[in-house]
């Protein structure tokens, strides 16, 4: 589904990826965890080009996206993106941050976009906000609008950057249930996050990520008890 | 002292009509001046340098040199240039707009900016061209923000567009020269036409003050 291959990424001097090698397959849940700084939310920006390519390559279904010949905008359309402060359009209501896209690139009709935005809307349970505006929300509700609102793209991959970081303890767990919800439908999704029950329970393969390289890739179980570096060690036991 | 009601009475109806030229003067500028300042700002936004920078020159030349000089060289260079002879009301409109355009692309420049970076990524990741972003999701919202200062050009032009008397644009202060020239009088004139504008100044605020406390309960 997704092929990274020695991708590398620097902004200026700094480099922020420094080879990064990853095969990410159909339905797979991908966790990344790894100290502040590593280069988490980096890759996910490279593989929806929010960030250029400094070298390397990323195939999405077989098609290179670094290659000047695609579309940035077609390739965009396939992969969602979910963001730690949600990025909501304020200016919206919750149903027309939900069909600005589908009517904008899709050109999907408004009605058919209207409709399928409830759809969406009742799947992460929040159907009687559609006409509210985003400010009136809390933010585990502002987050689950935000998946929904990358659904309505219907992508075949979804990005979480820290997804649950920036809400209060109390609505972290209902952003968590619409993912897991996401991960049973067989949903292709890229986690940056430090929920490690998350990891553990939806998680097929858990990343750590340190220094712009990724030290140890396991299924979640493996990489949490019986980490092999000790850069993993050494992280888990600060976090756990 | 005596001041004379009689002759302000006497030139109330050029005033009048000088007063409705001002206001089209400064409404043609503002107007103008929005759609070309806000290609400028977006021409001055341009990644690539070597793009940006004659927006950047032509904001640097309109902020940097006085109105007055503007509007001459309008008058008695541009407008004659391409029509063969001047006209005051069309070289004052160019140049209130070429002015106000400067000034508001830096208005849009910074309302643009204001705009948190996660509203153009958002927008991006789902797929939308730059230009679709920018027009529903970043102009929307930048666009409200810019009401104030925007607010504050059109109250500026209003004033500014006092310089047209000197290339005989018949608006407020031409008429109010030319009472002074005709009466021999200072205060009758010119405090008449400070009236007028206070008039006007002091509306268009209470319109805007209103304005914004409508888009802020929103
Ligand atoms: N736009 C940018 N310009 C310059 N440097 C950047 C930029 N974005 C990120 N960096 C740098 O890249 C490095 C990796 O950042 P990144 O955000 O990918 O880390 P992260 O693993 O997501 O960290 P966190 O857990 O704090 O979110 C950091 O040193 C950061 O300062
Ligand atoms: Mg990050």
């Amino acid at each position: 589904m997704i092929q990274i291959q020695n991708l590398k990424k620097s902004f200026g001097d700094n480099e922020v990826l420094k080879d990064i090698n990853l095969n990410i397959a159909p339905q797979e849940v991908v966790v990344v965890i790894g100290p502040s700084g590593s280069g988490k939310s980096t890759l996910l920006r490279c593989i929806n080009l929010l960030e250029s390519i400094t070298d390397g390559h990323i195939h999405i279904e077989g098609k290179d996206i670094t290659d000047k010949k695609n579309n940035i905008n077609k390739m965009r359309q396939e992969v969602g993106m979910v963001f730690q402060h949600f990025n909501l359009f304020p200016h919206k209501t919750v149903i027309e941050n939900l069909m600005m896209a589908p009517t904008k690139v899709r050109k999907v009709s408004p009605e058919v976009a209207r409709n399928k935005g409830l759809e969406l809307l009742k799947k992460v349970g929040l159907e009687e906000k559609a006409n509210a505006y985003p400010s009136s929300l809390s933010g585990g509700q502002k987050q689950r609008v935000a998946i929904a609102r990358a659904l309505a793209m219907e992508p075949k991959i979804m990005l979480f950057d820290e997804p649950t970081s920036a809400l209060d303890p109390e609505v972290v767990g209902e952003v968590l249930e619409v993912m897991k919800q996401l991960a049973k439908e067989g949903m292709t999704m890229v986690v940056v996050t430090h929920e490690m029950g998350f990891a553990r329970e939806v998680g097929d393969r858990v990343i750590f990520m340190d220094g712009g390289y990724v030290v140890e890739a396991n299924v979640p179980k493996e990489l949490f008890e019986n980490p092999q570096h000790e850069r993993t060690q050494a992280f888990l036991s600060k976090i756990l | 002292m005596d001041f004379r009601f009689d002759i302000i009475a006497e030139y109330a109806p050029f005033l009048l009509k000088g007063t409705l030229l001002t206001i089209g003067l400064s409404i043609a500028g503002i107007l103008i001046g929005t759609v070309l300042g806000l290609l400028i700002g977006l021409g001055k936004m341009m990644k690539n340098k070597l793009l940006a920078f004659p927006f950047t020159l032509y904001i640097t030349f309109f902020r940097g040199t006085p109105l007055f000089v503007q509007i001459l060289l309008v008058h008695f260079g541009v407008v004659p240039l391409f029509l063969g002879e001047t006209n005051a009301i069309y070289a004052a409109i160019i140049a209130l707009s070429l002015n106000s355009a400067a000034y508001i692309a830096e208005i849009f420049r910074a309302g643009i900016e204001s705009i948190d970076k996660g509203q153009m990524e958002a927008a991006r990741s789902l797929g939308m061209t730059h230009v679709q972003a920018m027009w529903n999701v970043i102009l929307p919202q930048a666009f409200k923000r810019m009401i104030p200062p925007l607010g504050n050009e059109f109250i500026v032009l209003i004033k500014e567009s006092s310089l047209a008397a000197v290339i005989t644009a018949p608006e407020i202060m031409y008429w109010g020269r030319a009472m002074a020239g005709q009466y021999y009088k200072v205060w009758e004139p010119y405090l008449t036409a400070a009236l007028i504008y206070l008039v006007l100044t002091i509306s268009l605020s209470f319109l805007l003050n209103r304005l914004e406390r409508r888009l802020k309960t929103e």
